[in-house]
């Protein structure tokens, strides 16, 4: 059996938890076997993960699991993993799997692959690509151990719909006060916005935007595309724009369908957190700018006309396609 | 209590600017030429932290680990020249996750350290696994990717990132946490710290035995662009077009 951890907030699964089933689904068909999904904490919903190939979702409703506690999360997937057999654990790689996963793996002694990016070949022992060097390099890693887990990168996959409800099976853990010891004092969430690690579309500026007052057409561009925000490191490291939004080697590294960067020189550095986007679109007024050579399509112009006009493009298409 | 006794994870990490290269088949890094430098969570954020702590008095030593052979000294003798009392070197080689965390484990359950800080990842392996089991070996709680570290006697408060927001999280020690960005700025060593870390003590410690549960089999460059197609700026409308027709992005 495949055992895929199902993340959800507030009882709505993230695009990448159904992702990860996906993913698991198709683990558990080319090995002749089930995926199973297990969902932590208060969740109306958990039967909805049999449309992306769950056959059974295993449910703890205890709302001391709607907030992540690494050492509990990694006791109740551990656990359960044991009991229902798995053979292959999955997670999406984001910060919460990052905290639980590796828990996991050694909590069972089951090799893990962090940041996956591609089924497992199943033919010659159990190998899995991932990224590495932050994005410079691939890596294919064998998994020694019988059971093998399996930390996916968001937007690697996508999304596999099929026709079906899974059975939902309440589950409890055997939990002592110390597994939770890590109090949530506060939380500070920016609603609305795709998290830039799950994005699909991203909107990044640079120094070359000369200032944060001139961030207004960076945000219009995104909201026109959908996008999420990200910078540069200078951007971030002058408070131009939150850190969370910084991207390339010493800041997230991402992999969206579009990558729109405007004002970015292209250095070594922030293409590293940047260059496995499926299409990358560089704007700047320095044809020596390094980020064309990196780049699907180039305009060579000045940020302050060229966004301006993309926006509106953007805007007479969507009306286009509504129409 | 009288002060925290700190543990600060340090692994070693090609230069940045490091044009990335295999060998061997493709099984094995191009080494010749490679800038070796601190992993830079770690030493940014991680143990400049721990240093103010115990500049500040909240924490009585600090002291580094590294799971390397000889070769990783230089870079260790670099991170005592910003600070620390003493490193140890685990005298191993792996880029398995479970078999690094479990020598570090290893060594830290007879020590008694209250906390014990990682980068949040390796940039060369990319796992942001380690800290983590480390954790989970130790039975201790976990806090990833921590912007923000406050201490008081045994308390720790810890901002985190999670997905699309911040959280602030409360905790005693012992406690294991994964260091990032905000968390501290940067220093540079100075001669003085330069000529300290020299008669600092730098232990070699045996590694003990343990299997390791995954291993590389090779690598690969990734593909190269086709080559950028150029769009005049006055035609963002055809921008558009090939981006849905053509990228189908849009
Ligand atoms: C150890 C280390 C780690 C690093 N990690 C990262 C990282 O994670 N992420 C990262 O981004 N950087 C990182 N850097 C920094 C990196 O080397 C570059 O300095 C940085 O990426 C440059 O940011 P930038 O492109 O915004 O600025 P610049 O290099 O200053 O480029 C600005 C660009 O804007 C263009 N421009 C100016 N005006 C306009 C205009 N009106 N219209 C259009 N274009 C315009 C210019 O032609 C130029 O290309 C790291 C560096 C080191 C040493
Ligand atoms: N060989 C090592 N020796 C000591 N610490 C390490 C080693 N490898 C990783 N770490 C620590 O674990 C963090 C995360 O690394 P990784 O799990 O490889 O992404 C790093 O930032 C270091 O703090």
């Amino acid at each position: 059996m495949v055992l895929v951890f199902a993340e959800q907030n507030q009882g709505v699964f993230k695009k990448s938890a159904l992702e990860a089933v996906s993913y698991a689904a198709s683990v558990a068909a080319a090995s002749g076997t089930e995926a199973h999904a297990i969902v932590l904490g208060t969740c109306q919903d958990a039967a909805a993960l049999g449309q992306y190939g769950a056959t059974k979702v295993y449910h703890l409703n205890d709302e001391r699991l709607n907030h992540l506690e690494a050492k509990a999360y990694a006791k109740a997937i551990g656990q359960l993993a044991t009991e229902a057999g798995a053979k292959v654990i999955v997670f999406s790689n984001n910060n919460t799997a990052k905290a639980v996963a590796p828990r996991v793996s050694a909590r069972l002694k089951a090799g893990l692959v962090a940041g996956a990016i591609a089924l497992p070949d199943m033919n010659n022992g159990f190998v899995v690509k991932k990224a590495v060097f932050s994005g410079k390099a691939f890596s294919f890693v064998k998994i020694n151990t019988e059971i093998k887990v399996i930390s996916l990168t968001p937007n690697s996959f996508g999304l596999i719909k099929v026709d079906g409800q899974a059975e939902v099976i309440l589950k409890t853990a055997n939990f002592t006060d110390s597994d939770f010891a890590v109090k949530v004092e506060s939380v500070q969430t920016v609603s609305g916005i795709v998290p830039l690690g799950e994005a699909e579309l991203v909107v990044s500026g640079g120094r070359g935007l000369k200032g944060p007052e001139n961030w207004g057409i960076l945000e219009d561009l995104a909201s026109a595309v959908g996008a999420t925000l990200a910078c540069s490191r200078p951007v971030a490291d002058s408070h131009w724009r939150p850190h969370h939004e910084h991207v390339g080697q010493t800041g997230g590294t991402i992999r969206p369908n579009l990558y729109i960067a405007v004002g970015i020189s292209g250095a070594i550095q922030h293409l590293a957190g940047v260059n496995s986007s499926k299409t990358i679109v560089v704007i700047n007024k320095d044809a020596e700018a390094p980020f064309f050579k990196a780049a699907d399509y180039g305009v060579l112009g000045d940020a302050f006309e060229v966004v301006p006009r993309l926006t509106e493009a953007i805007k007479k298409f969507k009306a286009a396609q509504h129409a | 209590m009288t002060g925290m006794k700190i543990l600060v994870c340090i692994t070693k990490a090609p230069d940045t600017t490091t044009k990335i290269a295999f060998v061997d088949n493709d099984t094995r890094l191009n080494e010749a030429g490679v800038q070796w430098i601190i992993n830079p969570y770690e030493e940014w954020y991680a143990l400049v932290r721990a240093l103010e702590l115990k500049e500040a008095g909240l924490a009585t030593a600090v002291h580094l680990v590294t799971v390397g052979k000889a070769d990783t000294e230089p870079v260790i003798r670099k991170a005592l020249a910003l600070g620390g009392d003493e490193a140890i070197r685990i005298d191993a080689d792996s880029n398995d996750s479970f078999y690094i965390a479990s020598q570090i484990a290893h060594f830290a359950r007879t020590e008694n350290y209250d906390l014990i800080m990682t980068g949040k990842e390796s940039i060369d392996y990319n796992n942001a696994s380690t800290g983590a089991m480390i954790a989970e070996l130790l039975d201790m709680p976990y806090i990833t990717h921590v912007s923000k570290l406050e201490v008081s006697g045994n308390q720790v408060q810890a901002n985190r990132e999670i997905e699309g927001g911040e959280e602030s999280n409360s905790c005693s020690v012992p406690l294991v946490i994964s260091c990032q960005k905000g968390m501290a700025e940067a220093r540079i060593p100075n001669m003085r710290g330069i000529m300290a870390a020299r008669t600092k003590p730098l232990k070699v410690v045996t590694p003990v035995e343990e299997s390791e549960l995954t291993s590389t089999i090779s690598y690969e460059m990734p593909p190269q662009k086709a080559g950028v197609k150029m769009v005049a700026p006055e035609q963002m409308d055809e921008l558009v077009r090939l981006l849905h027709e053509e990228a189908k992005v849009i």
